[in-house]
């Protein structure tokens, strides 16, 4: 239970992800993927007319099912499963960040910015929103995210996830480095 | 009945547009087969958060190169993937109601650079791809449901421009 408890290493947690890949292909010849789940939302919410969306969403069913079951694991791990350890950051990023004045490291986001209030603040709205909208208009521009591209895509073989991928890592390099640390100082 | 299969051709070819959840089973099921589906996400919910993947601080280490955590986990699960697909297909393995697996290829196009790096941005920015937005919403950050909110929002938007973005 101890070991529960604590943070997971990376080597147990990375191929339990790795193993989502065959369970779902062997549970019902499903590709892993995440991000579709929102544009079956779309698609069963508002298709207003839009080619797009004009599909039978039901028969992907079981992509909403998938994203309601990690709602409910991620939960179950919050609340029955939290250690006490604290997590363990390098300390640079422990100073950087204090410099914005984020200093509570207890949660898994900042609560200093990410709070229902900060929304109406220009950095709590880019951060919260802005971020948001850029991840779904992203992932879908990209055809998927880092388990549809990253992980179902690369496990394939494939070579338009390998650039996907790259482009996504590049994306988060420029924006981390170079303009994130502008919104998180305003 | 020649109607019917025209419209769910038109199907396939809508949702096969992004090369995303097109596999076709011609087997009907119960609702309650789909339970499997919330078992396999309950436990990558408990990873997600067990492993601090949706940690908005170890996403920014990720980005600094502060940290192999992230790397040793997103590398070693593409590894455990590429094995089980190899050997999936090698031993021409079936799914459990003996179908036939069979994963349609991507097809390269310019969406793949620009949206890739749309969504890398946003990653930085939010912390989360989407697996880990519902994770977070899960364990209690309220707030994350305006950006999965939001999120739905860029999907319908780039629905709506999807014929004037060059691809």
């Amino acid at each position: 239970m101890e070991f529960l408890k604590n943070p997971w290493p990376w080597y147990v947690a990375g191929p339990l992800i790795g193993l989502i890949v065959p369970a779902l292909l062997i549970l019902g010849n499903k590709s892993f993927g995440i991000s579709s789940s929102l544009r079956h939302i779309c698609a069963s919410c508002m298709p207003a007319r839009i080619p797009f969306f004009t599909y039978d969403w039901k028969k992907e069913i079981w992509n909403l099912v998938f994203v309601i079951g990690i709602i409910v694991g991620a939960g179950l791990a919050t609340y029955y499963l939290s250690g006490p350890a604290p997590i363990n950051l390098n300390p640079k990023l422990v100073e950087e960040m204090s410099s914005y004045g984020i200093t509570n490291f207890d949660y898994m986001a900042p609560v200093e910015v990410f709070n229902w209030k900060s929304l109406l603040s220009i950095k709590g709205f880019v951060l919260i929103v802005v971020g948001g909208f850029l991840v779904g208009f992203g992932t879908r521009y990209a055809g998927g995210c880092t388990s549809g591209h990253a992980i179902m895509g690369l496990s394939n073989l494939q070579m338009p996830s390998l650039i996907a991928t790259a482009s996504f890592i590049i994306g988060g390099f420029i924006m981390a480095n170079l303009i994130l640390p502008f919104v998180l100082s305003l | 009945m020649l109607q019917q299969t025209i419209v769910s051709d038109k199907d396939f070819a809508t949702r096969s547009l992004d090369t995303i959840c097109v596999n076709e089973s011609h087997l009907q099921h119960r609702w309650y087969h789909n339970l499997k589906y919330l078992v396999i996400g309950i436990l990558f919910g408990i990873v997600l958060i067990k492993a601090e993947v949706i940690s908005w601080f170890r996403i920014q280490e990720m980005f600094r190169l502060q940290s192999f955590h992230m790397y040793g986990i997103i590398g070693s699960a593409i590894l455990v993937g590429m094995i089980s697909v190899w050997l999936i297909k090698k031993k021409n393995i079936r799914t459990i109601y003996g179908e036939t697996i069979s994963i349609t290829p991507k097809k390269f196009n310019k969406g793949q650079v620009y949206g890739g790096l749309i969504f890398g941005f946003g990653w930085a920015i939010t912390g989360a791809c989407p697996g880990p937005l519902f994770a977070q919403i899960g364990a209690g950050t309220t707030v994350i449901l305006a950006t999965l909110f939001s999120a739905i929002a860029g999907t319908w938007v780039y629905g709506f421009l999807r014929e004037k973005l060059p691809h």
